[in-house]
């Protein structure tokens, strides 16, 4: 027995040319690629109160979000935290970050950061000590800060940017790393722009407005 | 349609509460009662602890009705609840409690409130909130908690119940201090209505609840840090309106949101000025009314075939309140793939969340749409582009055959429920196949008249929210719930309350023996092995409904369709129509799963 409606079929109906892409943008010369993941910096001022790094890191456990790492601290206001969080996205999903992370009522900012902001993470290295002069030698060239010695092992604090604290740990390794704790990033823009000022409910119609390229007559 | 609850709170207030904080003294509250006129705390003793804090402030954002559960860890606040005008509903199940709450909300327009204890109380909330999450409806959920000394030690009935709904809710607060219990639950009602709306909770040990306190609540205000855009960006309006006026293919897609907005008059106004045909999402059923030359209907899955073909042919789309759920889009490739998109929301994260938006326009959907009225000067010319819509819905009318001798045909059913009915009628709907046919067969014109379960697809939803949708209903307007066999047997035991209450409902069950959109797609994708589908195991609706107490009714034929619909309506009270329809009936038009919405399948052969 056929069941349904009457009209066309789909095959008799006609079907536009036009596509768009697994993000939802239509495909035309000038936004033909899919946006591919870059790695950046998000900074969030949020209220210093219990639960708020839950909040933030459910955000992004639920949602998907490709996080690399996250740190959290206070900052010179007592009420108030920042998070630092490095991600590694599209385009369109760094901007959903940023638009989610404001959704959460504890958060009063969040930002990308420009990619000259300074970024240092923290790195504590134990490795063997059969040889201190030379784990020394390395551990010179690196700046590491002797933090423990005991005769079998000499454990290192070292901070600076990712490349630097990774090309450490990979001259350590000739030694033997016995363990590694490492931080995530943490990260302040450079001279006067803030990190995470409290931004008018505007911001984002302003992120828009320039991720939309919208042309302006007085460009 | 009524102001949101947050706005009514008389401006004095707030002066009042700092005297309050400066005093702390109960005499300065009595004074301050004496002063506030119009608000129901004018004769009220000040409150001496922190459940009484907890129900005046439900009482100062002008709460009529709540819905929930007694039980342990809740008690304080049921004892302050007993002395108060608020009309406490018992439910027969929290997870009803949350839906009622939530159909409240979508009828009235203010956050319906639900209270549950803790533990198993709290967690038989969380379907609700899910579900109010996904729709974006009004909702204040309270739950009580063990002792603030046990959290944490896995006591008798402990959930941790703001980490489990998180996810679900707009925000949520562990009221730790019975100074500020109220002024939590305050601003968990401000939130709840504000901005985008969503569900809210408040988490109440029960110390903090029984523990003394003279301290009013402020009055309903969101945080600082919460900030709402009401006004679109004037440049991207104007850019937005120069594309309206030179659309060849316009169209207009409302969403859930235009309701919420209270834009639907706004939209009306503008589409029948620029005379563009207007789509709607299946939460934005009864924005615009679908008997108008201009209405396409809903698109989507389940929509019109001529929705969906206008929502993929179009140039130009308006999407007003949506958030572009994938039972709308289909698959995102072929979505309006010809389309520049113009996108009104409040909420900055739905931009280009799924559908990419050429022209963003945050904020308030009646605030915008007054906006983008006054920046376009002409209307499009689409003379052509309107007759081809009136085309396609001659071509893909949503017309069944119902032969007499046959089985009695749903849509017929759904048609003979809207003949019976006022156009103000509420219908409400657990979910499936037969929230399918509601949607298509019943003609809405008329914003919050249209109350079911969206984005999470809750079955179940129909009974509760129909208890919800009458109370906060007028007298005068019918509530009808279209129910399917499968849903309602999941929380029928709501009827008990319906009874008590003595609620005029009417609810219609479409049996067909089956859990019927899990049948329809086990028929088309599964090659029809009815897995755990079949439900010939069914109760006789009819004289459940007499064990509860309600009227009983049962159609088998169609020469008893109209009659039995009309005794059933007119019964004043909870009544059930048992309705035996066509087992074999399924949903169409359907875009299967992901698919593309202008190759909808009119029947099963097509899929």
């Amino acid at each position: 027995m056929k069941r349904g409606l009457d009209g066309p079929a789909p095959e008799e109906r006609p079907t536009p040319a036009g596509r768009r892409n697994k993000q939802g943008i239509r495909i035309d010369p000038e936004v033909e690629a899919t946006h591919l993941p870059r790695r950046t910096v998000i900074s969030a001022l949020v209220e210093h109160e219990p639960g708020v790094l839950s909040d933030v890191s459910g955000l992004f456990s639920r949602r998907q979000f490709n996080i690399e790492s996250l740190t959290v601290g206070p900052t010179k206001d007592d009420d108030r935290a920042r998070i630092t969080v490095v991600v590694e996205e599209p385009d369109p999903g760094i901007d959903q970050i940023k638009k989610q992370l404001r959704k959460l009522v504890p958060v009063i900012s969040a930002r990308e950061l420009e990619p000259d902001a300074m970024q240092r993470e923290l790195a504590l290295i134990k490795v063997e000590a059969d040889d201190p002069a030379q784990v020394n030698a390395v551990a010179d060239m690196y700046d590491a800060k002797t933090v423990d010695s005991s005769p079998e092992t000499a454990t290192f604090e070292i901070t600076g940017a990712r490349q630097k604290i990774e090309a450490a740990i990979e001259t350590f390794g000739q030694f033997g790393i016995r363990e590694i704790s490492r931080t995530g990033a943490t990260a302040l823009a450079r001279g006067t722009d803030e990190t995470a000022a409290p931004v008018s409910a505007t911001e984002s119609a302003a992120d828009e407005a320039n991720q939309q390229e919208i042309p302006a007559d007085d460009d | 349609m009524s102001e949101r609850a947050a706005k009514v709170t008389p401006a004095d207030e707030e002066q009042d509460d700092d005297q309050i904080t400066d005093s702390a003294a109960p005499d300065a509250a009595k004074e301050l009662d004496a002063d506030t006129e119009s608000t129901p705390t004018e004769q009220a003793e000040p409150v001496t602890n922190g459940a009484e804090a907890v129900v005046r402030a439900l009482e100062n954002a002008g709460v009529e009705y709540a819905f929930g559960v007694q039980g342990g860890a809740i008690m304080p606040v049921y004892d302050a609840l007993y002395d108060s005008d608020i009309r406490h509903v018992t439910m027969a199940h929290e997870q009803g409690a949350a839906h009622a709450a939530d159909a409240y909300g979508i009828v009235s327009g203010e956050p319906g409130i639900c209270l549950a204890t803790s533990g198993p109380g709290a967690t038989n909330l969380v379907t609700g909130l899910a579900d109010a999450d996904m729709d974006s409806d009004p909702l204040v959920a309270l739950t009580g908690q063990v002792p603030t000394e046990f959290v944490g030690n896995d006591a008798f009935q402990e959930t941790d119940t703001t980490g489990v709904t998180t996810p679900i809710t707009k925000n949520n607060t562990f009221a730790s201090d019975s100074d500020r219990v109220g002024s939590d639950v305050s601003e968990a009602f401000a939130l709840a209505g504000e901005g985008r709306p969503g569900p809210t909770l408040v988490d109440l040990p029960k110390d903090v609840t029984k523990g003394e306190t003279d301290r009013e609540p402020d009055a309903p205000k969101t945080p600082d840090t919460y900030r709402v855009q009401e006004r679109a960006d004037e440049e991207l309006v104007a850019a937005a309106a120069e594309r309206i006026e030179n659309a060849a293919k316009p169209a207009m897609l409302l969403g859930g949101g235009v309701i919420k907005g209270e834009a639907s008059e706004a939209c009306r106004e503008f589409a029948i000025e620029h005379e563009i045909p207007v789509i709607t999402t299946m939460p934005g059923i009864g924005a615009f009314p679908e008997d108008h030359e201009l209405s396409l209907e809903m698109a989507g899955m389940h929509g019109t075939g001529y929705a969906n073909m206008a929502i993929t042919h179009c140039d130009t789309l308006i999407g007003i309140g949506t958030r572009f759920d994938d039972r709308l889009t289909g698959g995102i490739e072929t979505f309006a793939p010809d389309a520049e998109l113009i996108h009104v929301d409040i909420d900055p994260a739905e931009i280009s969340k799924n559908i990419h938006a050429d022209y963003p326009l945050v904020g308030d959907a009646e605030t915008v749409v007054e906006q983008l009225r006054e920046a376009v000067d002409s209307s499009p010319e689409a003379t052509k582009w309107r007759a081809q819509c009136q085309q396609w819905k001659s071509d893909y009318s949503m017309a069944y055959d119902a032969p007499e001798d046959g089985p009695v045909q749903p849509e017929f059913v759904v048609e003979a429920l809207d003949e019976a009915t006022d156009d103000d009628t509420i219908v409400t709907t657990g979910v499936g196949q037969h929230q399918m046919w509601a949607c298509q067969y019943w003609t809405f014109t008329e914003p919050r008249t249209w109350v079911s379960s969206h984005g999470l697809g809750t079955m179940g939803y129909g009974l509760p929210a129909a208890i919800g949708a009458r109370l906060a209903a007028d007298d005068d307007q019918d509530v009808v719930c279209i129910d399917g066999d499968g849903s309602f047997l999941m929380t029928m035991q709501g009827l008990s309350v319906a009874v008590r209450e003595e609620l005029d409902i009417t609810v219609a069950v479409l049996n067909n023996e089956y859990i019927g959109m899990v049948r329809q797609w086990q028929d088309a994708f599964f090659e029809g092995r009815h897995a755990a589908s079949e439900y010939n195991w069914m109760p006789e609706f009819d004289k459940l409904a007499e064990a509860f107490g309600a009227a009983g009714f049962r159609i088998d034929e169609y020469d008893e369709v109209a009659d039995t619909i009309a005794d059933a309506i007119a019964y004043d009270g909870p009544s059930v129509i048992d309705v035996h329809i066509d087992p074999d009936a399924n949903v169409y038009p359907m875009v299967p799963s992901g698919g593309d919405n202008g190759q909808f399948a009119l029947a099963e052969d097509q899929l």
